[in-house]
């Protein structure tokens, strides 16, 4: 198995990631992870002319069929305690974390 | 036949003429509900036991909660409405399943996943506004691949899975399996999916019902819980294409909620829908009965054909078009077809990890219980554990496939590879080019429904079982798959239409022209193995 992700850079994504994982979870996504890889390299195998444009959705937006941006405009939802309630932990109509680390700048 | 197995556009007819009330019509699908469902999917870990997955192997649990009360209300002032002689929606009395990946305002929307497990949306999406506006009457919200991430609906946190109706040992598809399972086995008669690689095509297909994916933009995701947002589209499933007709002309259309909502006119699908076939030009690919796919032993990419079963199915299809007058063009070259499955691998799971990141445990959503010296442990901790390992796998593919060093290799060069899809399709529907399609008819899936663990585990041939479907969702256009027949073991076989963008007419008229030509075949009357057929 080729291994494009290797342990170390697969605990770099993981914390780019902000995930925990469980050590059987980690080897199973390490293993799915390089598998995906050998499928994707076959886009490498694909005559691509520089000059190919890219892509970022299908369907072209012509000015005819975009619609034009909409104002501007403020609209309270009317029930701001029901959308505070789903948070985990709240307090005076203000979410509440734990600590935000801090990093001292020399 | 009960109330329940009836499509739409019948329900609607009985339901003007006042043969029926819209409340008998949802006691007829509470009744199938409770027939077939089996017990209700949970986040608990599963299996409990060897002998209760051999139980819920015989049952559908396409629902992940059910809103019956909502429901009867709903049904109450549309026959209300009847009685004072106000006019009736399209849509009015149907019973609808959402899928659970979409905000429907007051109750759970969980995506089918630990995070959201609680979550009671604040809003409702568009679409599904749009349908309620028509008259449609939400049961409830149906089950999906976690966050829609797969293709055989097992990848949810809530579980039993989804069993296919027509054999409940094997996958109803993914990612909207509850939503073709439900409409399959008479739980809902409309629901509403979405597809980014095939996730409404593919289960349409194994279930045997009409899956459409509209136009990227032609649907609003307002209100939608993203995946890929330069692919989701937003569509219907149903057991018709003159349902599915109904169901897009209520949803599609521009949205001041969503700026890719395109502002393109939603023609009347209903109008020309049996206007017929003769003279569409019709084309068939070699590309889409032969390709490279990794072998299901070892893993290995190989040349190889689809089940001769499926292939004879879209023959057959492509000879009765041929009959009402369509002409069928052969051999249009689709040669980027193979390169969907690869480009999509690094395209979805880029906008995946983007959406993804979201869920931190601050404003909503799973927080883990036990105590973190900070904010970032606790981001770390909440995700760990609230995310399955689909979510998980999508994120760091992600996050290594645009990062700065790789981004070039790997992004840029997927999103080129996307224009070169989107290539093919513009150059066979070319109006001045040399085959001039009016539409492509091609398989669905490659097989049909695979047994439930069959696959799952294997995230790669887990992503094949998409490789016919995933072209129609780079390039955005339009894809209509529709039930063609039952193989050998009685599964279903779906064939598909694509089209040019915003063509969804055309889509709809050649699916009613095959269904109108296939009307007296027996497999128009076999039954899922739930409902006592097979």
């Amino acid at each position: 198995m080729n291994e494009e992700i290797t342990a170390e850079l697969f605990a770099h994504l993981v914390e780019l990631a902000a995930l925990e994982l469980q050590e059987s979870e980690a080897a199973y996504l390490r293993g799915q992870l390089n598998k995906q890889l050998e499928i994707i390299h076959e886009l490498e195998a694909i005559d691509l002319p520089e000059d190919t444009p890219i892509t970022s959705h299908g369907v072209p937006y012509s000015p005819a069929i975009s619609p034009p941006p909409r104002e501007d405009a403020a609209r309270p939802y009317p029930g701001p305690e029901r959308i505070l309630a789903q948070a985990p932990q709240s307090e005076d109509g203000y979410y509440r974390v734990p600590d935000i680390p801090h990093t001292d700048l020399a | 036949m009960q109330l329940c197995d009836l499509t739409a556009h019948e329900i609607v007819e009985r339901l003007r003429r006042g043969e029926t009330s819209a409340e008998a019509v949802l006691d007829s699908v509470l009744a199938r509900i409770a027939q077939v469902e089996g017990r209700a999917p949970r986040t608990a870990p599963y299996p409990p036991s060897a002998e209760e997955q051999a139980e819920d192997r015989r049952h559908v649990h396409a629902y992940i909660s059910l809103q019956a009360e909502r429901a009867r209300e709903r049904a109450r002032s549309i026959d209300q409405a009847r009685a004072r002689d106000e006019a009736l929606g399209p849509l009015a009395g149907v019973p609808l399943a959402v899928k659970d990946i979409f905000c429907v305002e007051g109750t759970p929307s969980t995506a089918a996943s630990r995070m959201l497990e609680h979550f009671v949306a604040p809003y409702s999406a568009t679409s599904v506004t749009r349908l309620e506006a028509a008259g449609a009457v939400v049961l409830g919200k149906v089950n999906l691949d976690e966050f829609t991430y797969g293709s055989s609906n097992e990848s949810s946190a809530f579980q039993p899975p989804v069993g296919n109706p027509w054999d409940p040992s094997r996958v109803p598809g993914g990612s909207s399996g509850g939503s073709a399972a439900a409409v399959a086995a008479g739980e809902a008669v409309l629901s509403i999916g979405t597809d980014t690689a095939g996730s409404i095509r593919q289960p349409a297909a194994f279930c045997g019902v009409v899956g459409l994916k509209p136009t990227y933009g032609r649907v609003s995701r307002y209100g939608l819980i993203a995946f890929a947002s330069s692919i989701d589209c937003v569509g219907p499933l149903t057991r018709d294409v003159t349902d599915s007709a109904l169901m897009l002309g209520a949803m599609a259309g521009a949205d001041p909620q969503d700026g890719t909502a395109a502002s393109v006119p939603v023609p009347d699908y209903q109008a020309e829908l049996e206007a017929g076939v003769r003279g569409m030009r019709i084309g068939l690919s070699p590309d889409y009965f032969r390709i490279q796919y990794p072998d299901a032993k070892t893993g290995e990419l190989r040349e190889q054909e689809i089940d001769p079963q499926v292939k004879a199915a879209v023959l057959d299809a492509a000879q009765r078009l041929a009959g009402a007058g369509a002409e069928i063009v052969e051999n249009v070259p689709m040669p980027n077809t193979r390169y969907g499955i690869p480009a999509y691998f690094v395209v979805a799971r880029v906008e995946a990890a983007s959406n993804l990141h979201r869920y931190d445990g601050v404003k909503y959503g799973h927080r883990t219980a036990r105590p973190m010296a900070d904010l970032r442990a606790m981001y770390r901790a909440s995700r760990g554990e609230a995310f399955g390992v689909q979510p998980k796998l999508r994120i760091l593919m992600g996050m290594y496939v645009s990062a700065a060093q790789y981004e070039k290799h790997y992004y840029q060069r997927a999103l080129r590879v996307r224009t070169l899809i989107r290539g093919d399709f513009e150059a066979a529907f070319d109006p001045a080019g040399l085959h001039r399609l009016d539409a492509l008819l091609a398989a669905t899936t490659p097989t049909t429904a695979f047994e439930l663990g069959a696959l799952y585990g294997d995230s790669v041939l887990m992503q094949y079982a998409d490789l016919l479907t995933v072209p129609a969702d780079h390039a955005g256009v339009p894809a209509l798959s529709i039930p063609a027949g039952l193989d050998r073991g009685g599964m279903p076989i779906g064939i598909q239409f694509m089209a040019r963008d915003f063509d969804e007419a055309r889509l709809f008229r050649l699916g009613r022209a095959y269904e109108m030509s296939t009307a007296a075949e027996a497999w128009r009357s076999a039954r899922p193995k739930v409902l006592g057929g097979g």
